[in-house]
């Protein structure tokens, strides 16, 4: 530690250090969330990363945490660290609103599996963090509660849909984030804020508690400035679920100490693919430069870098938006004004389905209803063979281009997004357009594997994230290959707020 | 050729349960005729004799134990409801007077 790191330099730290700062007694946990919380006060009215913070839960998750260390107890990896979670999580007592009116004000009952990991893990969630309404959206803008601004320029969009999380990180609001990734939602507002974004294997993460958008693919991640401390995240939070039945009852890779392999700077007899399909025309010149010295720095390591054709990856988008809507229409169904949340127009003469109906019309924003109707449609009688069915198909298709892809390469690459983040307000009256931001993060929720953002380079000022996607429950090799990159290029500071 | 029209776009609302305004209506029509056009490309792929994939996790039937765990309360179960009486989810009517007299 140099002189000049003060109180407040906690929030510049890595979760790592302030682990090990807490855990051996040279600052307390209390003082680190503090820090972090008088961080939030200071920048969040500006950031708005923030739906909820949850200043008494935090200090009294920080008290004991510093009880248990007092008392002799060992403490975990990331006890101490601070941590934002995505109000798409369910925190028992502690509003959660998934971005959306419908949910206002509703505080559950249960913590979702992962949020109790955390807990048991000694984080200490400062609070819940912005999101698109119920996860559909690739800006925030769709957001009910107003947009949050991406740290790097306050007037361009964070990412979505948890743009929250990764502002939080990028302003220096939390050290760790928690994020949900169903076509992208992770890792392109990693890509855009110049901070790390991990998709886990479907499976690996549990999501009893993760409010549902789409079943077959959401799935809960780590965010982190770095790649190690998104590691450890994943560590924590990983693993078996039995509440969760597609949970894969399997152990978590050892993706910590992959971090700590690829820090080393060698990737010597590392097989990487190039995706064709993706390094186009379809990409920002300045995006593609970055990722072009990128794979040069890969290179240099010991990479083995090839071109890898995956045809089907072109319909990659259209059969996402047609698989996503349609297990949302289905899975909103349960916002009924029934069980939990708004109800609207219950008058004592209206009948059930009339109050269900001006309910859904009060709570739901214009994207979820938009998607609601092409889910409805998608699965309706007449249209399900030429949309559900045949977007289910090019899914195999899709899961068989990887396969092929892996019998070549250890792991595919290429850039996260097609552009940097772009200025507010520029895609919301086109909602295709908006959706054109995750063209390149879709396939792998598709077939399930994991896939990581991990910050490789500027275009005129902006972060650009680099992808490493991997065959299912390898999820190791994607962070030895971030870390890797990460130990070449460094990490990205964005200008003071 | 619109691949939706306005007046399917209502019924779909109907459906969702979704009492849409004119205005909206109005916005959805072409924004969804925009996306179903564009989402309509996966019929370039020749897939007929390709098995569809519904899920990535080879996983069915996952039962737990048939054992007694803790569960919410009522009353935690009940926090969340917009109306609840007698340890039950209350509800507006559901049928008509006409059905019910």
């Amino acid at each position: 530690m140099s002189e000049m790191t003060g109180m407040s330099d906690f929030t510049r730290m890595t979760a790592t250090e302030i682990a090990s700062l807490v855990a051996g007694g040279e600052t307390s946990a209390v003082e680190v969330t503090q820090a972090h919380l008088d961080r939030i006060a200071a920048v969040d009215d500006r950031v708005h990363a923030f739906l909820h913070v949850d200043t008494e839960g935090a200090l009294a998750a920080a008290r004991a945490v510093d009880e248990r260390r007092a008392a002799g107890e060992v403490l975990g990896p990331l006890a101490g660290v601070p941590v934002a979670v995505k109000d798409v999580l369910a925190t028992r007592g502690v509003p959660t609103t998934v971005g959306s009116k419908i949910l206002e004000g509703w505080r559950p009952p249960y913590d979702a599996t992962i949020v109790q990991r955390l807990r048991e893990a000694g984080t200490v969630m400062l609070g819940k963090t912005n999101m698109d309404e119920f996860a559909m959206g690739s800006s925030t803008e769709y957001s009910a509660y107003g947009p949050t601004h991406n740290p790097w320029d306050l007037s361009r969009i964070p990412g979505g849909s948890g743009g929250g999380s990764a502002a939080a990180l990028a302003a220096y609001e939390a050290p760790l984030a928690i994020g949900s990734d169903t076509g992208g939602s992770i890792r392109q507002p990693g890509a855009v804020t110049g901070t790390v974004g991990a998709k886990p294997t479907y499976g690996g993460t549990s999501r009893y508690g993760l409010v549902a958008f789409s079943s077959s693919l959401d799935t809960p991640g780590p965010c982190a400035r770095n790649v190690l401390d998104a590691a450890l995240l994943h560590q924590v939070i990983g693993g078996h679920d039995p509440m969760d039945s597609t949970s894969i009852p399997q152990p978590v890779p050892d993706v910590v100490a992959a971090a700590r392999l690829g820090a080393t700077g060698d990737l010597t007899g590392v097989r990487l693919g190039i995706v064709s399909e993706f390094v186009g025309e379809g990409a920002e010149p300045g995006v593609m430069a970055a990722f072009r010295e990128s794979v040069d720095a890969l290179t240099k390591m010991g990479a083995d870098v090839v071109e890898v054709s995956c045809p089907t990856f072109a319909y990659a988008l259209p059969a996402y938006y047609l698989i996503a809507p349609s297990e949302c229409s289905s899975n909103l169904a349960r916002f009924d004004g029934v069980r939990f949340g708004l109800r609207v127009g219950d008058d004592g003469n209206r009948s059930l389905e009339e109050v269900m109906s001006l309910t859904r019309e009060a709570g739901f924003g214009p994207e979820v209803k938009r998607r609601i109707m092409i889910g409805t449609y998608a699965l309706s009688s007449g249209y399900y063979d030429a949309y559900y069915g045949q977007a289910q198909k090019v899914r195999t298709l899709i899961t068989r281009d990887f396969n092929a892809a892996f019998e070549r390469v250890d792991a595919l690459i290429s850039p996260t997004t097609p552009s940097v983040a772009f200025p507010m307000g520029a895609r919301t009256a086109d909602p295709y357009q908006m959706y054109l931001a995750d063209l390149y993060t879709i396939p792998t929720n598709l077939y399930g594997g994991p896939g990581i953002s991990v910050p490789c380079g500027l275009s005129e000022g902006l972060p650009v994230g680099l992808q490493v996607m991997a065959p299912t429950m390898a999820d190791d090799r994607m962070y030895r290959v971030a870390a890797a990159l990460e130990s070449a290029v460094g990490t990205f500071t964005p200008p003071a707020l | 050729m619109a691949a939706i029209s306005r007046e399917e776009v209502a019924h779909l609302a109907r459906l969702s349960r979704l009492a849409v305004t004119e205005e909206e209506l109005d916005m959805f029509a072409g924004q969804l005729d925009v996306i179903l056009q564009a989402v309509a490309q996966v019929g370039e792929v020749a897939a007929a004799d390709i098995p569809p994939t519904s899920h990535s996790v080879p996983l069915t039937n996952i039962f737990r134990e048939d054992v007694v765990t803790p569960c919410l309360t009522p009353e935690e179960a009940l926090s969340g409801a917009p109306d609840a009486e007698d340890q039950r989810f209350r509800v507006p009517r559901i049928l008509s007077e006409d059905v019910a007299s």
